[in-house]
């Protein structure tokens, strides 16, 4: 590896004394030695084993349970049901104040997704606990199901989620979708060259970490439990699963941090108040773990986004226009997708300047395995989109991609659509240090070019903005994209007034394990228009401590200097 | 139906009573204490339990526990010399060929196995050897090149 310490070389003052150099894990010697402590190496005695019976369906009511062959069976112990649950519903997110429970930890008489938890049977071993799950019988009702996100927006489409009452998750009150506008999209678009148009979509994908979900509960002679659990947030789980079962948070004891891969794949908290909550029912250690195929099934992936981009360009070069639709598949359930799509409008229309941009980012349940957090959900999703997009139009224009990124690249004191000044780009630099290693040839010009030169003046201004706002078909009945009138206060629709820093998925990116997102902003605050500094600050930043988003938001938050 | 189930592990003798069908590996982690092999999959797909059942590689998870009866079973546990680590260990160390850690005991074992076989190997027989064993996060070629410096660590070793 070869640090490019030439490049800003006048804005340094670290030596870089760990980054190249080669640094032993501290806990790689329990690694090799087979010493490390997962959660399931903690020897328990007497242990309950938690199963679920998982819906065969993927949208139903359930007419009845039968699970009176299953409670006949030698070794269970209990049944737990919805009935058993302190809180009827939960969403991870609500302990922040953001979002809507909207998820019961056992069916609430309908299942959304398949291999939605139905029943938990506990039993002496995991073998009398599988048998009798097997004998469960469940009386379904089917329901029309939806699986597509641009379906599900249509009038008429089956209701997925009761509890948030749409399709789709409505932000800030009143947004219908997360929105950005800046600049007068339409006109740009009317007065370009040509308009490159695409579609792009992304699969939902398993984190599939070698160690499956998981935790062991220990009842305490003080009332207390000890939980060991594999969970990337771990006061994050110890908090949501307080508020899921209704006690205060001093009667847990979370110890983990040893995780089996997690990926983002370990911090919706799925198996910790089912297993707490049979240990308080049952005054017995308890121990949940999820089976290979349920890890497959059940454990939130990546949600699948269908993001449309449309482009306004010039022969030249220029993207003077970028239209975006980004679509999340949340699944049955919001789980941390309605956080996922705030990441992805805080991301578009990725590093570049382009004096107008309307983005509309959409989170909407379908009756899929609710998604949630995995390795920069919501920005590489629409990295994949942005970035195939900027190579086809490249081909329209008869372009070099690489000429293509380095012109439209956002330059230091450009004003980003997000009503940020651009400080410490280095995406010129980037794309020259790439070319150069790929030995890909640039003209002279390119090769040249500085993210310190070009940017501002012009390019620092807020254009005027014609606000129009993106109502969900379905609200308005037209079956159209309906936008109100010029609103008149003028501010940028959608726009989030602060930064929210990431949830505690751990995903490898920057922030520290108590890193919390702020607050949303009060409905009804006024939302500023004016960008956080009209004029580039005379001196470099120094690196801020936590940093605000992680690294993959360095396009819109980051600096080139950390 | 219940069988007792003598063997030694990594040298020393050792006695469980499992039950019918139960596998190597819970007799192994529940009933003898080690739990260094690891229930990745429990279907005999990921590698994280390997064992080494008198030498060979086996899956702890798809081995019933009575057929380790008067055998020996080493696990990674097993490897080190007293205080002293194996090369393969330190050549994982020394070289980020663990992440999150919880593939390694079984990928330590696949390659212990495969450098008793063959002390000198070639990278194609190294991806051989681990090709039945999952890694999530560290990512292949640090392990790859791991073992290939462990083989060189042994010839140094040797002498």
């Amino acid at each position: 590896m070869r640090i490019r310490k030439e490049l800003f070389a006048d804005e340094r003052d670290d030596a870089l004394r760990l980054v190249g150099q080669p640094v032993r894990r501290q806990d790689i010697e329990g690694h090799v030695t087979g010493r490390s402590t997962f959660f399931d190496d903690h020897p328990v005695a007497g242990l309950l084993h938690l199963r679920c019976v998982r819906s065969s369906e993927h949208h139903a009511r359930i007419r009845a349970i039968d699970t009176s062959a299953a409670e006949r069976t030698p070794g269970v112990r209990r049944i737990l049901r919805y009935a058993d649950l302190p809180k009827k519903a939960h969403n991870i997110l609500t302990i922040f104040n953001f979002g809507i429970d909207d998820e019961p930890a056992l069916a609430d008489g309908k299942v959304r997704y398949r291999g939605e938890p139905i029943v938990a049977v506990l039993a002496e071993s995991r073998r009398a606990a599988d048998e009798a799950v097997a004998k469960v019988r469940v009386d379904y009702e089917p329901l029309p199901a939806v699986f597509d996100v641009e379906e599900a927006l249509k009038p008429g489409a089956p209701l997925v989620n009761e509890y948030i009452g749409r399709n789709w998750f409505r932000y800030w009150g009143d947004y219908d979708c997360q929105q950005i506008r800046f600049g007068d999209v339409e006109a740009a678009l009317r007065s370009a060259d040509l308009v490159v148009e695409g579609r792009y979509q992304m699969s939902p994908i398993e984190h599939a970490p070698l160690e499956t979900n998981g935790c062991i509960v220990v009842p305490a002679e003080d009332g207390r439990f000890t939980v060991y659990t594999c969970t990337q947030g771990l006061f994050f789980s110890l908090d949501n699963t307080a508020a899921q079962l209704k006690i205060e948070s001093n009667r847990l004891h979370f110890i983990g941090g040893t995780v089996g891969g997690g990926f983002g794949g370990k911090v919706d908290t799925v198996v910790e108040p089912l297993a707490v909550l049979a240990a308080m029912l049952t005054g017995r250690p308890v121990r949940y773990v999820f089976s290979r195929a349920e890890e497959m099934q059940v454990s939130s992936p990546r949600g699948a986004e269908r993001i449309y981009i449309r482009d306004g360009v010039m022969r030249d070069g220029r993207i003077v226009a970028r239209e975006i639709t980004h679509y999340h598949d949340a699944g049955a359930y919001s789980r941390l997708s309605t956080y996922g799509t705030i990441k992805s409008a805080a991301h578009h229309p990725g590093p570049y300047w382009i004096p107008n941009v309307r983005v509309d980012s959409w989170c909407v349940f379908t009756n899929r395995t609710p998604s949630s957090a995995m390795r920069g959900f919501g920005v590489t999703g629409g990295d994949f989109a942005l970035e195939s997009h900027m190579d086809a139009v490249a081909r329209a224009i008869g372009m070099d991609p690489m000429e293509l990124r380095i012109k439209n690249a956002y330059r230091d004191g450009d004003m980003k659509a997000h009503r940020k000044l651009t400080q410490g780009a280095a995406l010129i630099e980037c794309v020259q240090v790439a070319a150069e290693l790929a030995g890909w040839p640039l003209s002279e010009d390119a090769r040249r070019d500085s993210s310190r030169v070009g940017g501002g003046g012009e390019r620092a201004r807020i254009p005027p903005t014609p606000i129009a706002r993106t109502r969900a078909p379905a609200a308005t009945g037209t079956g159209a994209r309906a936008e109100l009138p010029r609103s008149g206060t003028g501010f940028a629709a959608g726009e989030p007034r602060r930064a929210m820093t990431p949830p505690p998925s751990r995903t490898g990116g920057t922030g520290s394990p108590s890193t919390r997102p702020e607050p949303e902003p009060r409905r009804g605050e006024p939302i500023r228009n004016e960008p956080e500094r009209r004029e580039p600050p005379p001196e470099p930043p120094r690196p801020a401590s936590g940093g605000h988003g992680a690294i993959r938001f360095s396009s819109v938050f980051g600096s080139r200097r950390r | 139906m219940t069988k007792a189930v003598r063997l030694e592990l990594n040298g020393s003798p050792v006695a469980a009573v499992a039950e019918g069908g139960e596998n190597l590996l819970a007799l192994l982690r529940e009933r003898l204490g080690d739990t260094s092999p690891k229930a990745g999959c429990l279907q005999g797909t990921c590698g994280a339990c390997t064992v080494l059942l008198d030498g060979e590689p086996v899956l702890a998870c798809l081995t019933l526990a009575e057929l380790a009866d008067g055998r020996r079973v080493t696990t990674v546990r097993g490897l080190q010399d007293g205080p002293r680590l194996h090369p393969l260990q330190e050549a994982f160390m020394d070289g980020f060929a663990a992440q999150c850690g919880f593939c390694t005991p079984g990928m330590l074992i696949a390659a212990k196995a495969l450098l008793d076989r063959e002390p000198n190997p070639t990278r194609e027989q190294v991806i051989e050897a681990i090709a039945g064993n999952v890694c999530r996060c560290t990512g292949y070629t640090p392990i790859v090149e791991a073992i290939l410096d462990a083989a060189r660590r042994l010839a140094g070793r040797r002498g």
